[in-house]
């Protein structure tokens, strides 16, 4: 019997030691297991880096959104023998809005009118008609002052420019 | 986008010549271009495969928006057929004339009123508005 006291030492002993070995907690190589796991199930974890050192989980990288930066961050917590997560993490700027082209101005038939009447005004051979934003040309003209004529009367915006000319 | 195929010879012609704010919108089967040439050389280039494409402009599909780039204080020539450039007190043909131009001079630009009219100044002191078409300017 007196050895007994000695056998419950030991047993205390052993009690002891594997409390304190499983508080030593998961070793970190496993957490990094368990993160490339979680990695394959969670899409907001991509492109995410996570390294591990004494179960303080460091997170690098860039995330699409505010959102996943968080689900990052629980999804990690959430791994067995984590202690704490340092999130690092960046959100990526947004996206530039896509912008649609402006449509084509085009100018009101009184505006148009005026500015055809000073763009046609030293061709006396011409006669122009606006209408609905369509000038159409009428009248004779040198071929050689065409375009003279035509750039005039494309800086006005006009919808179409309708060229019924005869040219010589 | 048949229309920008068919100008296609004419888009790429603007981006090689170093056409700026270039613009090309198809609304109602009608094609604008837009933008600031670099010379009046590279204009006259567009106009010509426009018309290439398009001979004597006809087709009405169209409309070519090129304006030769020019900022207040830059010297342009004026480029009539052979007249002078009348000179008016404002921007618009019913205004009177100050002054006028003669062919091939050259004058200074002074501010740009709209995409018609330039307020001008000759070396004679002669300040008012003059349609942009006949001004080309020089560097």
């Amino acid at each position: 019997m007196n050895k007994k006291p000695f056998q419950w030492v030991t047993f205390a002993c052993i009690v002891l030691l594997s409390v304190s070995l499983s508080s030593c907690g998961v070793k970190d190589s496993t957490i990094q297991e368990k993160i490339a796991e979680a990695a394959k199930a969670t899409p907001e974890l991509t492109g995410v880096n996570a390294s591990v050192k004494d179960g303080i989980v460091t997170l690098t990288g860039e995330v699409k959104d505010d959102a996943a930066k968080m689900a990052s961050e629980t999804a990690i917590k959430a791994i067995k023998g984590v202690k704490s997560v340092v999130d690092n993490l960046t959100v990526a700027p947004p996206p530039a809005p896509v912008v649609a082209p402006a449509p084509v101005e085009i100018s009101a038939d009184d505006a148009l009118t005026k500015g055809v009447t000073d763009a046609v005004k030293d061709f006396s051979t011409v006669k122009a008609n606006v209408k609905d934003g369509v000038v159409t040309l009428t009248g004779e003209l040198k071929r050689s002052s065409l375009p003279k004529l035509l750039q005039s009367l494309s800086s006005l915006k006009p919808k179409k420019i309708d060229n019924q000319l005869t040219l010589k | 986008m048949a229309l920008q195929d068919k100008y296609k010879e004419l888009i790429d012609t603007a981006n090689a010549s170093g056409v700026t704010n270039l613009q090309v919108r198809e609304q109602d089967n009608i094609l604008y271009i837009d933008g600031s040439a670099p010379s009046g050389a590279v204009k006259d280039k567009l106009w010509d495969v426009y018309n290439k494409i398009d001979p004597d402009y006809r087709a009405g599909d169209l409309v070519l928006n090129v304006d030769v780039s020019a900022t207040p204080g830059d010297k342009a020539k004026v480029t009539t057929d052979s007249s002078n450039l009348n000179i008016r007190k404002g921007p618009g043909t019913d205004q009177p004339i100050l002054g006028k131009a003669a062919h091939l001079e050259i004058v200074t630009l002074v501010s740009k009123t709209n995409d018609q009219w330039w307020l001008i100044r000759t070396d004679k002191g002669v300040e008012g508005y003059a349609y942009t078409q006949y001004l080309t300017p020089v560097s």
